[in-house]
């Protein structure tokens, strides 16, 4: 019996606590660990328990998805950008969405609605922080799996059918949600408002609700894992910075999308149950509709109160992942750890209190508004130590050139130059002028795609040999990160120029538009290069797949010589992790280049003469 | 043994993830009443007395939790037959309290408050109801121990199940006296 608890949790082993007759999941753990039960196909891939297959059927999940994503907005860029031009194997492959080789404006926007939902949700939050605390909470804790790894499974299988539902909404006659990724009322709520108002604004609701339960359930299982199940020695302050911001992240998911939920759930008795929560006097072909004393603003509130964590739930866990490989790559302990860890807070939450820098323009109360502007200008204080400690972390480091560290490097990169732009947005008196411009679209784009984009990259090349026993291929690695930068800044930075000028967003075809006819030529460049930049992740996806099956083994467990927990595991783990005990903890995670040392791993005691730190 | 922990007076992890849970329920509830609030302070409100029924509802959930609490207390007793009659009136209060929500509904919409009349009678379905599905989750589970009560091959003396489901059922309960209160007050 205390074998069938071991690998649940060393408490209960050690205490004689019995858990008889748990749920299946100790049992499950119990054959992973000792590796005498033979796992058949289905359990070992496909309804697996195991954290680092969940992980890896997240990732490449998410990889689908955002080859998906962005080969939509190749699509829409060619319409920005060669207006005029007729692409006939669009027609072949859109049909009667791009009649005669142009794509028609219900497929731009149905595009564009999909392009955002597709990378906001189901790649920047499900495939990275999905990916990432899968793998490395347990890991990096020193934790046999989750607190609850039947939930854990739950939890992809949620994000799988919500992939399902918006998948099969690609394929419906009237076509996906095309409202924008916001899903604004009275577009979503009234199905004669557009084509894509109708069967597919439906399924992307009811994708996004079972998305928000995968999250709900991956994030309690991160938040109780990380509070319980640490190792001994691992107290809090011990922690690498990964599973800081990954419990943050946690915490925002928790407490946001539900309210999200219930600003959906409204919408959808306004769709069907004939309420009027968001709508009020409104006249749709002609017809006035009964609908009155609603409030198209309300879903705006609700919608922000999550939609602004959100982006935090993007940028954390990269935060966090950028840190580690930069401390490991620059064999130097991370400069300011605590004030990492405060500025995390700070950010977990002042994310919840700048929602309605996203309303300036709604008739938002100026006076409330400016509390707004406060508390979202606050955020560069917290985000300006980060990038501080960061760039303190790699002078005068030993730095070794890798595509993760060089995809960390952009990411503070990129994240200084969007953030800086957000300091304009967050003022709403320069807001009024930029408001749903290009501008908009630059900085975000640059801040929370581009930087969580690089986060993502340099934590699969970083983590890659711990979850495939493999190396990726280096060469690729560099060529993918250098045509990324540079095409991801030729890409948004002009855009910053259009917004100033006035360029509004979201429009189908600027061409008789005599104000921006100056940007016909950097349309088109910008095109140009978004084709280019997509063809290099072509390449990364190709890295990937090939170094799963041919990629240069592993031949030591600790190829990049850090400090953390999960480099003390076999180089190919199985259900638990580790074959013996779970190592205890003596030191913090950033020992590095101490005393005379390259780097003294976490396990390691800390001996009487050695210096502090 | 050197790995292991000393021994802690810690949270097991599924009252861990309990409170978690609860926490991003009331999370829900917050931006369903909030919006009610915001709403409220708009034109065209129309304020209406709460269905009386929704009183009764209240005493049964009321005593479901006090059942609830008695049947935690057998359990621990090992006294599973006065565990097993406890476990399941409490599902049967609570299945009461779900029927007295319907009644309700059925009481405004005779009163010429259908779901789609006005919003302030919207909401009163919406959030009213979407507290009687965590309520069905509550009966679900309890529905779960009490099959697992009976079952004699795998006997469970954890206490876990039974202290994670009282501590759900309270929640219910809380969760609806806030409402009630709630519901009362911003009229």
């Amino acid at each position: 019996m205390s074998n069938e608890a071991k690998p649940h949790s060393q408490d209960f082993h050690h205490h004689g606590h019995e858990d008889h007759g748990h749920e299946g999941h100790d049992h499950h753990g119990h054959d992973g660990h000792d590796h005498h039960h033979e796992e058949t196909f289905i359990s070992k891939y496909v309804f697996s328990m195991d954290h680092k297959m969940i992980a890896k059927q997240f990732l490449i999940t998410g990889i689908i998805w955002a080859i998906i994503g962005a080969f939509f907005s190749v699509l829409f860029r060619l319409q920005l950008g060669f207006p005029d031009a007729t692409f006939p194997w669009l027609e072949s492959i859109l049909g009667h969405w791009a009649e005669g080789g142009r794509i028609t404006p219900e497929a731009y926007y149905a595009l564009v609605t999909m392009h955002g939902t597709i990378l906001v949700f189901f790649v920047l939050t499900a495939g990275l922080s999905g990916t990432f605390s899968n793998l490395l909470i347990p890991l990096q804790v020193g934790a046999r799996d989750m607190a609850s790894p039947f939930m854990n499974m739950l939890s992809y299988w949620f994000f799988f059918t919500a992939s399902l539902v918006m998948m099969s909404s690609l394929f419906v006659q009237t076509g996906p949600a095309s409202g924008g990724w916001t899903s604004y009322p009275p577009l979503s709520a009234l199905g004669d408002a557009s084509i894509g108002s109708k069967i597919g604004m439906d399924l992307w609701l009811i994708s996004m609700a079972l998305f928000v339960v995968s999250s709900l359930l991956g994030s309690l299982n991160y938040i109780s894992t990380i509070l319980n199940m640490r190792t001994k020695g691992m107290s809090m302050t011990k922690m690498p910075l990964t599973i800081w911001s990954f419990l943050f992240t946690a915490v925002l998911g928790v407490l946001s999308f539900p309210v999200l939920l219930s600003g959906f759930v409204l919408l959808l008795f306004d769709r069907h149950g004939g309420t009027s929560f968001y709508l009020s006097e409104l006249f749709v072909q002609g017809k006035v509709l009964p609908n009155e004393g609603g409030s198209a603003i309300l879903y705006q509130h609700l919608f922000w109160f999550l939609g602004h964590p959100e982006v935090y739930i993007i940028i954390l866990p990269a935060m966090g992942m950028v840190s580690e490989i930069l401390a490991v790559n620059s064999r130097k302990p991370i400069f300011g750890y605590l004030a990492m860890v405060g500025s995390m807070f700070a950010i977990t939450v002042l994310a919840f209190l700048v929602w309605a820098h996203h309303m300036f323009v709604t008739g938002l109360n100026p006076f409330l508004g400016a509390f707004f502007v406060l508390l979202t200008l606050l955020i560069a204080v917290p985000s300006a130590i980060k990038v501080f400690n960061w760039i303190t972390t790699i002078w005068r480091g030993n730095i070794r050139f890798t595509p993760a560290s060089l995809f960390s490097i952009g990411f503070v990169s990129t994240f200084i130059s969007g953030g800086l732009t957000g300091i304009w947005l967050g003022n709403s008196a320069i807001d009024i002028h930029l408001h749903d411009t290009y501008f908009v679209i630059a900085h975000f784009h640059i801040v929370m795609g581009v930087s969580a984009f690089f986060g993502m990259f340099a934590g699969v090349y970083h983590w890659f040999p711990k979850m495939y026993g493999r190396y990726m291929n280096q060469t690729l690695g560099f060529i993918h990160f250098w045509i990324t930068l540079v095409g991801a800044y030729l890409i948004f930075w002009p855009m910053h120029y259009q917004g100033m000028a006035g360029m509004p967003r979201r429009y189908f075809d600027y061409s008789n538009w005599a104000s921006f006819n100056q940007f016909e030529g950097l349309n088109a460049f910008i095109s140009f290069v978004v084709i280019i930049v997509f063809a290099t992740q072509l390449l990364f996806v190709f890295n990937f797949f090939y170094s799963i099956f041919k990629g240069r083994k592993l031949t030591t467990t600790n190829p990049w010589a850090a400090t953390t927990l999960e480099w003390t595991t076999p180089i190919n783990p199985g259900h638990g992790n580790w074959p013996g005990e779970i190592p205890e903890v003596h030191r913090w995670a950033y020992d590095y280049s101490k005393d005379g040392k390259d780097f003294i791993p976490q396990t390691v005691p800390v001996s009487p003469d050695e210096s502090g730190h | 043994m050197m790995t292991m922990n000393a021994p802690k007076n810690k949270l097991h992890p599924h009252k861990y993830s309990l409170w978690i849970a609860m926490a991003s329920i009331t999370m829900m509830f917050i931006g369903f009443t909030s919006a009610y609030v915001v709403k409220r302070s708009q034109a065209n409100w129309l304020a209406f007395e709460l269905p009386t029924i929704f009183y009764v509802s209240t005493v049964l959930i009321l005593l479901s939790s006090l059942t609830i609490y008695l049947a935690g207390r057998q359990f621990k007793a090992r006294n599973m037959s006065a565990y097993k009659q406890l476990i399941t009136l409490t599902a049967l209060l609570g299945i009461g309290f779900v029927v007295c929500q319907f009644m309700g509904f059925a009481d405004l919409k005779s009163n010429g408050l259908p779901l789609s009349s006005t919003v302030s009678a919207s909401f009163i379905y919406v959030i009213v109801g979407a507290h009687v599905l965590h309520v069905l989750g509550g009966v679900a589970v309890l529905m779960v121990m009490f099959v697992r009560a009976f079952r004699t091959r795998i006997r469970t003396y954890s206490t876990i199940p039974i202290e994670v489901a009282s501590t759900y059922w309270h929640f219910v309960d809380g969760l609806w006296i806030y409402l009630l209160i709630f519901f009362s007050l911003a009229r």
